[in-house]
């Protein structure tokens, strides 16, 4: 709420201070660059009440922690995410497991930049109404084992909104939401990175027109056993761009993304009901589209490893499935004139491709069959009749009204 | 009935106090208000002008501790007179408002064996509050730092290794980050299953109930429990405050309570979630026999803050530990995989 008019703003903090009521919203500056800024900052970050906005210096902040906020309704405000702005460069990071870490509700980050962090980007968890906004999360060297995992990265949390957000170099995942339900991630970029978006163990997302290029994978739909929340579904992937992702993988081994060929555009494991549509695919090696089983032993009974209702509709196909970088994939290309088609399904579970491009299945008719007896053949996956399509995602007025 | 109350301490007070000093109590206005004070003084709870806890406190300590960088932890509890934590059948004391747990790290051989830092978590009507004060140069009081700090300091550890680090004192959020439970802050070490008296009549604060609960192993004493037990004693401590389903970590689905059944949530063949880089190129948290191949373990022995676990309160390997832990993945049967 903002109060127009200082008299009336006096008159509102003369009668907070005799209710001892919240005071009235006021701006925290902090100064980039004196000896003691990332004490400072730590400071005004503790320090904030709800409503207030911490306002980060322009320059860059050498910071040797990570920074946290626990605060309800603040508003972490650089002065830009680019050159010139407010850059906090963790490159001499000595303690914490990310930049930033974020555990209260309704708070919107923006107009600043995260560089270099030794473990996550930001995080936030457990932060309801979150908002990213208009924030650059960088590895600065480029796509590098030793980066850190996530570039941003909300979990457990309920109602997400990243919007024009710009992510280099993740070794994992650039913009990651995990166990989250209702969330929206749009306008942004995520390059370089070992997976551009992924969306993981969650429900009820839209991911749309955003651009994911030069990733190992562009967009991952995830879903993962052993986990609190599980069950991945209702996810809308639209409008995007996605393409050229064919930087090797570089994450490393052990985690699932590891496991990403190089060269997938969209990758969707173990969900149900996603939608792929409206989307344009271009020079992705592997595929376009891949629709897979999750094929690691697991000992959760309550865990579901199938695709379902996966739909994959008015896309356009620009080249791909020429650098299959899985394993036989060359042999498959090679006997099938050079490429594969776009769309790749493990063979398990059920999708169906409305897209007027080739699908390649490997009819492994579920996950307990091993890859090796993969019988590679084209299907026609558009029969069958789609499921309703899902609803958009409607996030609260106040997180739309804080980008506005 | 409160005249009572205060009565029956001071007889108490005189009944244990060999001390002719005043018996001086701390602050009570102070610890129950809502001030976060800039000087430590101002809670009463040591003698003045030292950092040595009035008499009136309780001194503790714990069967298997936290490990913090090799640091000597004095610990002591307060409760006002009259109030009493009942403690539940599953060894969780139920504080009373106006508790104050205190807990000051130092190291012997590090100026002169005086604390660097105290930290209090002070039970108040609206919860638990986490305030951590650094020691004054001269050693006879301490200022709040509630954005943490760093401090260099040198010491050497029990195997005689000489460390020179730069102490991390946590700040107010990343108290919270280890001592919390559904989003709010709550005490980690004083369970009754860990706290050791010795010897000390702890009743003034504690009424027990009738069942006897069975004390937690010490990690490092043999005779106190089966490898097993110690391993699994030592996790509880040093990772459940986060590792639990309402703790800091809880998307992990890595859950390792002294009450957790040791299956794939207690990291046994189980698959990094979010390990980043901490997974170190391995396949499970821990593999059976294999401790080389465990990442568990390549995270508690890293320094690294991308791969290091715990993620705050560590500058140092703690050598001892981790080769219990790798002890008992070493002998832990491959069947059990």
């Amino acid at each position: 709420m903002r109060f127009p008019g200082l008299r009336h703003a006096a008159t509102l903090c003369i009668v907070a201070a005799f209710t001892a009521g919240p005071a009235a919203a006021k701006t925290i500056s902090v100064k980039a660059g004196t000896p003691d800024a990332n004490e400072k900052l730590q400071e005004a970050l503790i320090l904030a009440e709800p409503g207030d906005t911490v306002q980060l210096g322009a320059g860059t902040w050498t910071l040797t922690d990570g920074l946290s906020l626990d605060v309800a309704n603040v508003t972490v405000r650089g002065a830009g995410a680019g050159e010139g702005g407010s850059i906090l460069d963790f490159s001499g990071q000595q303690g914490a497991g990310e930049g930033l870490l974020v555990t209260s509700d309704d708070v919107l980050l923006t107009d600043f930049a995260v560089i270099n962090t030794k473990g996550d980007g930001i995080k936030s968890k457990g932060a309801d109404r979150i908002v990213y906004h208009q924030l650059r999360v960088e590895w600065t060297g480029g796509p590098k084992s030793t980066n850190g995992a996530y570039g941003v990265y909300p979990v457990e949390s309920t109602d997400v909104l990243i919007d024009s957000v710009f992510v280099r170099g993740a070794s994992d995942a650039g913009i990651y939401v995990g166990q989250s339900k209702n969330i929206v991630v749009r306008d942004s970029i995520a390059t370089e990175n070992v997976a551009g978006i992924e969306i993981e163990n969650s429900f009820d997302a839209d991911v749309h027109d955003n651009i994911a290029t030069r990733n190992t994978g562009g967009i991952l739909v995830f879903d993962l056993p052993s986990l609190p929340q599980q069950g991945g579904h209702n996810v809308r992937v639209f409008e995007n761009v996605v393409n050229d992702n064919n930087t090797a993988n570089f994450a490393p081994a052990g985690n699932i993304v590891a496991s990403v060929p190089t060269g997938t555009g969209v990758l969707v494991m173990a969900n149900r009901n996603v939608e792929v549509f409206g989307n344009v695919f271009d020079q992705n090696g592997t595929a376009n589209v891949m629709i897979v089983g999750y094929r690691y032993e697991h000992k959760d009974p309550k865990y579901q490893p199938l695709p379902k209702a996966i739909v994959v509709r008015g896309n356009q196909h620009g080249k791909a499935g020429y650098a299959p970088a899985f394993e036989g994939g060359g042999m498959i290309a090679a006997a099938m004139g050079g490429a594969i088609p776009p769309v790749l399904w493990d063979g398990a579970g059920d999708a169906i491709v409305l897209d007027k491009v080739g699908v390649l299945s490997l009819n492994l008719p579920d996950v307990k069959t091993p890859r090796s007896e993969a019988k590679p053949t084209p299907v026609d996956l558009s029969r069958a009749t789609p499921p309703a399509a899902l609803p958009a995602i409607n996030l609260p007025d106040s997180m739309e009204a804080k980008v506005k | 009935m409160r005249r009572i109350a205060a009565a029956l301490a001071a007889a108490l007070l005189c009944a244990g106090g060999a001390s002719p000093a005043p018996h001086l109590l701390p602050d009570q206005a102070v610890i129950d208000g809502p001030a976060m004070p800039a000087k430590l003084s101002a809670f009463g709870l040591f003698k003045p002008g030292t950092s040595e806890p009035l008499p009136a406190l309780l001194p503790y300590s714990l069967h298997t501790p936290l490990f913090s960088d090799y640091a000597e932890k004095h610990r002591a509890i307060w409760m006002p007179p009259g109030a009493n934590a009942p403690v539940g059948r599953d060894g969780v004391p139920d504080f009373p408002v106006g508790t104050v747990i205190v807990k000051s790290f130092g190291w012997p051989d590090w100026n002169g064996g005086r604390p660097v830092e105290t930290r209090l978590l002070i039970r108040r009507a609206s919860g638990w509050t986490a305030l951590p004060y650094i020691w004054d140069a001269d050693g006879k009081d301490a200022s709040l730092a509630i954005a943490g700090r760093r401090i260099p300091v040198r010491f050497k550890s029990p195997d005689g290794t000489s460390y020179s680090i730069n102490y991390a004192v946590p700040n107010k959020n990343q108290c919270k980050e280890c001592h919390s439970l559904k989003g709010e802050i709550v005490p980690i070490g004083p369970k009754a299953n860990n706290l050791d008296f010795n010897g000390a009549d702890s009743s003034r604060f504690f009424s027990y109930p009738a069942m006897r609960i069975a004390p937690m192993p010490r990690w490092d004493d043999p005779k106190s429990g089966s490898l097993h037990d110690r391993a699994r004693a030592y996790l509880a401590v040093n990772c459940a405050h986060c590792h639990n389903p309402e703790g800091s970590a809880s998307n992990s689905g890595l859950f390792l309570r002294w009450t957790d059944p040791v299956n794939v949530n207690y990291g046994i063949g189980k698959r990094p979630t979010a390990a980043g880089r901490g997974s170190g190129g391995m396949d499970f948290a821990v593999a059976p026999g294999d401790p080389a191949h465990s990442f568990l373990l390549y995270r508690l022995e890293s320094l690294d803050p991308g791969i290091a676990m715990p993620e705050v309160g560590r500058s140092t390997v703690h050598r001892e530990g981790a080769a219990l832990l790798r002890q008992w993945i070493a002998e832990m049967p491959k069947a059990s995989h």
